[in-house]
């Protein structure tokens, strides 16, 4: 192919030829990939090397290649070029979706077994290895809680923290109020729960406790706010910057003080981006299992009091039915993570509406 | 209430950078006085020190006296938010608060500081929308979201919002630099109109429009680029346009330079 040079270009006279290409029809698209497949599967099965997977994989691999090479031969280079990254694209979507739509097929497909009344307002407190029966519903309500409590630690703090990152911090303090925020995220959730096992457990709550050491919900709690801190500060933080200053020195033109200028328009300009920072550390706590182990030992029994005794958690409530011995186990543990998913997902709905009932619709 | 404005040797900086030095005038309660010049000049930089806008930047700070009505608003026990209150900004690119409607983007200004009684609210946005032009476009939207306006609508509802709070100067930052010419003419218009109430300070980029809609003129330049922005000549708008005594202002207007 011979290199167009600017001087090639110069000149050239608008005709309906010079504007027009050939465009590969629709047929011999089908057709490639008809034989694609074809040969794919004649190959595996032939020679024995393997099952449809491996049909698929390398199906599309001919078809990607057969496609280029039937549309350079047609439509040009450049067009080829087009298509085959177009397609890559396509598949790379396909791809990322794939694992996700699976997930979300196994938990409906097993969960739905015990997706019933009893599952949702028993415990599984006497609960025998031979017993059909048993709930998540101490797990549940664990988990609301203790989400519940860490999302009230953890949001005020956050968001203030981002606020001040972004509107009052300059030099020093600032910068390393911004890294440790970027070291907190890396923080395996199960060092937050022995932080927490070594600070709270384990020196704190014995003053409440008449100097015995206490397991509760509440330092599960504590445990999952470590977790979410850095994911809200640093996500608010990037949707605060976002906000265009001119609205900012609009607001103080009109004789508005910073603070009321950044509770009343900087914070509601950014806060459907902010709400959706929180989800995401909310649904990142609520599918913790380690701290709550850790700090709130779990439990069999309904304990609705998160600041004394062991509690539960539906992640919890997860791992110990999957490693459970009872046949009736496994079907109790689908059904808790069917559960959990449903409850991040509803939870996530409702905020995202919130923050949008609150700002104008174009 | 306009009021008058005296700048005596009002030097600014950008952390060491000086941006503009020592510059003095004098402007007249009630009067248009536009600030003209090549870019990067200052004219931008002295607007802003007149609302102390310069200081939201970091590092940025200023000497010399401001005073409005014998008052120095750079004394230290001035408060800032007072000061701005007092003298209101319309800035180059149109800005609505995205999360408001109309009606909020108007009484923004009264809203945040403090007013809560509906029919005092009311009041004041029908009358701002009134005087700057807007009302009949937007009286039967109000709830609608401000930045669902035209560029030249949001600009008015900018000014809108401005002289909703009452203010006795209005500093315009190039307000029709983003605009077409027929929301050019229409803010022009709406500064005639404003002048019987406040004093105006606009800094502008067109010449023609300095020479339309100013009492007086103020022409800043520089050097050469790093050094700071000095007012050259500060003149009757006519004097300025048709026989200005520096050398410097005559080409610029006439274009020979900038």
């Amino acid at each position: 192919m011979s290199m167009t040079t600017r001087s090639d270009l110069a000149g050239v006279a608008m005709t309906p030829d010079n504007i027009r290409t050939k465009k590969l029809p629709l047929g011999i698209n089908l057709l490639v990939a008809v034989v694609a497949f074809g040969l794919a599967a004649a190959l595996v099965y032939g020679l024995g090397i393997g099952n449809w997977v491996l049909v698929v994989a390398l199906g599309w691999a001919l078809y990607l290649v057969g496609l280029f090479m039937a549309a350079s031969r047609v439509e040009g280079r450049r067009a080829a070029r087009n298509r085959a990254w177009q397609s890559l694209i396509y598949s790379a979507c396909v791809l990322a979706i794939l694992p996700l739509a699976s997930v979300v097929w196994t938990l409906v497909s097993k969960g739905w077994e015990r997706l019933d009344a009893n599952f949702f307002n028993t415990s599984m407190n006497n609960i025998g290895a031979r017993d059909p029966n048993g709930g998540a519903y101490h797990a549940i309500i664990g988990t609301l809680e203790q989400v519940g409590i860490a999302t009230l630690i953890a949001v005020p703090l956050g968001v203030l923290g981002a606020i001040y990152l972004v509107e009052y911090g300059r030099g020093k303090f600032a910068n390393t109020v911004r890294f440790f925020v970027d070291v907190m995220t890396g923080i395996p959730s199960i060092v937050a729960g022995l932080f927490i096992l070594a600070f709270w457990v384990l020196i704190v709550s014995p003053w409440f406790n008449n100097g015995e050491p206490r397991f509760s919900g509440f330092a599960a709690a504590l445990a999952l706010s470590v977790l979410m801190l850095p994911t809200i500060v640093r996500s608010t933080e990037e949707m605060l910057r976002l906000v265009p200053s001119p609205l900012r020195e609009g607001a103080y033109a009109l004789g508005v003080p910073q603070w009321k200028t950044i509770l009343k328009i900087v914070v509601p300009t950014a806060l459907p981006g902010i709400v959706t920072g929180v989800m995401l550390a909310v649904a990142r706590a609520a599918g913790e299992t380690a701290p709550v182990l850790l700090v709130a030992g779990g439990a069999d029994a309904i304990n609705m009091n998160p600041f004394g005794g062991n509690q539960s958690s539906l992640a919890l409530f997860v791992y110990q039915q999957a490693g459970d011995a009872s046949k009736y186990a496994p079907a109790r543990a689908w059904t808790a993570a069917l559960t959990l998913v449903a409850v991040v997902l509803i939870l996530t709905i409702a905020a995202k509406m919130l923050a949008r009932r609150n700002s104008l619709t174009r | 209430m306009a009021k008058r404005i005296e700048a005596s040797n009002v030097t600014s900086y950008y952390g060491s950078f000086k941006a503009i030095d020592s510059i003095s005038m004098t402007v007249e309660p009630k009067t248009i006085t536009a600030l003209i010049g090549p870019s990067g000049c200052g004219k931008s930089t002295f607007l802003r020190s007149i609302n102390r806008m310069h200081e939201v930047l970091p590092g940025a700070r200023i000497e010399g006296r401001l005073t409005i009505d014998d008052q120095n608003i750079y004394d230290p026990d001035v408060d800032v938010t007072a000061v701005r209150r007092m003298i209101g900004m319309v800035f180059q690119r149109p800005n609505p608060f995205p999360t408001m409607s109309i009606y909020e983007n108007v009484v923004a200004g009264l809203k945040l500081n403090g007013v809560k009684k509906k029919s005092l609210l009311d009041d004041a946005a029908e009358q701002s929308l009134k005087s700057a032009n807007l009302w009949e476009e937007v009286k039967d939207r109000l709830g609608r979201p401000g930045a669902g306006l035209s560029g030249g609508q949001q600009q008015r509802l900018c000014i809108a919002r401005t002289i909703a709070v009452e203010p006795q100067v209005v500093l315009m930052d190039e307000p029709c630099s983003a605009l077409d010419p027929i929301s050019t003419l229409a803010i022009e218009d709406l500064m005639f109109k404003l002048k019987d109430r406040f004093t105006i300070i606009i800094v502008t980029h067109n010449m023609q429009q300095a020479a339309r809609v100013s009492d007086k003129t103020g022409f800043f330049s520089i050097d050469k680029t790093g050094e700071p922005g000095r007012l050259i000549e500060y003149d009757d708008t006519q004097k300025i346009f048709s026989n200005p005594t520096q050398k410097k202002t005559e080409d610029y207007i006439t274009g020979r330079f900038g």
